[in-house]
């Protein structure tokens, strides 16, 4: 659509502008503040330039911390990105299946983040949540509190659980928008499913599944109340991941300047991140439409 | 319809998202002795005790009063706001609005944890602190930007020559958007505000940390329950079932217009 260049429409952008700009830049500034003082209380500061940047930049627990987070991220989207896709294949076209199966889907969605993790901290119990004792009585060793490994698992289970149903909606909302058409005369050439769906479905998902990925990966990335409720971060430090790590050196500790360099650096990765997704997948959409 | 081998595939899988709430709702009904003492999937003795704890307790039922007054100022905050702004995005050019938009799509990507701590300082030094505007205007910074997003997808969906035909008519700017501009993309408003309902509803890190008495959210509420008594599971189901209503109720309003929402009206 061409539109008409009129530089009035700031007046119509103004209000967004100073909202965010309140909740946004200040608290920015006062992180880029910290960053780079060290502050005893208000009257005493001193100027440190870039110690803090590299001594967070050298913590041991910041890289194990980052390694954590990526491995977990990783995950959560391979494992949630197929199966959205999957289920989104067996949702039904029409009738009264539709509203019913969107309602259920989106539920876990709307349900606050630290009552999921509640949810799964009840289930997740071998004494009274059904999924560990099922679990224990198979005869599989289940304990999310003392086991890292099982506590890893849970988080990433109790992941699959909360925001898989926001991959599948996105996938359904592109299914829904291909012809009959296009379905019949694949049908009329012979076209097995896969062909279906590699030419037909999986193009049509594209521009949906790009905001998927998108948004799963800001999220997870950003993961803090469900771990939290969940394990605390533990046991040990198998759960700790990088908002989890920041609010712990902030507010437990309140190392400022580290914290808020460690904020920057964070911020930074997720903006660097999502800039060459989107970049790489919008250069490779234009060059396939050439 | 005919019964397909998928179907039951989607059939398991909506039994795996709902297990674990109806455990939550199986705990909510049974009284704490039968919760630590035996494993039933359906409680012995259906108990409405713990709701009552709940809806008779100011401690319990204000926190979801808080929650639904500072919910409902930012999607009113949040609407007001990004409208024109959408408007603006989807119709003009103007000196740097790519920048501006990615500008505000990168507030979403922020992570929450890093605004902790100045946020607190910035509303305590205006002495917002603890009041229920102060938790809306935070939530302002994820919000506005999906909202403006969204509402740009919808709007530009409508076909200009509807301005154009309008203003020829001798329709003026506000007369047009509220009269006939509004009503046009009326579900792309309700979409929108069910994503500024939902994601200030679930959103736990900021409410908490800028709220103390007066405006604490049930959120907080049940997290420091947990660490106080810990032990009274039944009555934390049932907060945690509570929790869930308003927002099932929500879904049900915009049902026909999930699948078409969560694609941002850019399908």
């Amino acid at each position: 659509m061409n539109k008409i260049t009129n530089n009035k429409a700031w007046f119509l952008v103004l209000p967004v502008f100073f909202i965010v700009a309140i909740s946004a830049i200040i608290p920015l500034m006062t992180v880029v503040n910290y960053s780079v003082q060290d502050i005893f209380d208000p009257q005493t500061r001193f100027f440190v330039g870039t110690e803090w940047f590299e001594q967070v930049l050298g913590d041991r627990r910041l890289h194990d911390a980052l390694i954590r987070q990526i491995v977990y991220t990783m995950s959560v989207l391979l494992i949630e990105v197929p199966l959205g896709i999957a289920v989104a294949l067996t949702l039904p076209r029409k009738g009264w299946g539709v509203s019913a199966s969107m309602v259920l889907l989106a539920l876990p969605l709307l349900i606050p983040w630290n009552v999921v993790g509640t949810i799964w901290q009840i289930f997740g119990r071998a004494d009274i949540g059904l999924g560990g004792y099922v679990i224990n009585m198979l005869g599989i060793d289940y304990n999310y509190s003392q086991n890292p490994m099982d506590a890893w698992v849970t988080v990433l289970v109790m992941d699959v659980w909360h925001w898989t149903s926001l991959i599948v909606l996105l996938c359904y909302a592109g299914l829904r928008s291909i012809p009959d058409a296009y379905y019949q005369a694949a049908k009329i050439d012979g076209a097995s499913n896969w062909a279906v769906f590699r030419f037909i479905q999986l193009p049509k998902m594209q521009s949906v599944l790009v905001i998927g990925v998108l948004l799963r990966f800001m999220d997870s990335f950003m993961i803090y109340t469900e771990p939290f409720v969940l394990t605390g971060g533990g046991p040990g430090t198998a759960t700790t991941f990088l908002s989890q790590f920041l609010v712990t050196i902030a507010v437990g500790q309140f190392d400022l300047g580290p914290a808020a360099a460690f904020s920057l650096i964070y911020f930074l990765i997720i903006l660097l991140v999502c800039w060459v997704f989107y970049t790489v997948v919008m250069n490779a959409g234009k060059r396939e439409e050439q | 319809m005919r019964f397909q081998k998928r179907h039951i595939a989607l059939i398991l899988y909506i039994l795996f998202l709902l297990l674990p709430i109806y455990w939550l709702f199986n705990m909510s009904i049974k009284t704490n002795s039968e919760i630590l003492g035996a494993m039933t999937l359906f409680p012995d003795n259906p108990t409405l005790a713990n709701y009552a704890t709940i809806l008779t307790d100011p401690a319990w039922y204000s926190g979801y009063i808080n929650s639904m007054i500072y919910v409902a100022i930012n999607v009113v905050i949040s609407l007001a706001v990004a409208l024109p702004a959408a408007y603006a995005f989807s119709r003009f050019n103007f000196v740097g609005d790519k920048h501006l938009f990615f500008w505000l799509l990168t507030n979403r990507m922020a992570p929450p944890a890093v605004f902790l701590l100045p946020f607190f300082q910035l509303y305590s030094s205006v002495g917002l602190f603890d009041t229920h505007i102060a938790v809306a205007l935070a939530h302002c910074l994820f919000n506005v930007p999906l909202a403006v997003w969204i509402l740009e997808g919808f709007m530009s969906g409508i076909p200009k020559e509807i301005d154009e035909t309008a203003y020829i008519d001798g329709y003026s700017f506000p007369r047009f958007f509220g009269t006939i501009f509004i009503p046009l993309i009326r579900s792309g408003i309700g979409v929108t505000a069910f994503f500024c309902f939902m994601f200030s509803w679930v959103e736990l890190l900021l409410a908490r940390t800028l709220t103390s008495v007066d405006a604490k959210p049930i959120v907080a509420t049940m997290t420091r329950t947990v660490s106080a008594s810990g032990l009274d599971w039944g009555v934390l189901a049932a907060a945690g079932v509570l929790t869930i209503v308003p927002g099932a109720l929500v879904i049900w309003f915009v049902r026909n217009y999930i699948a078409k929402g969560f694609a941002m009206g850019r399908v």
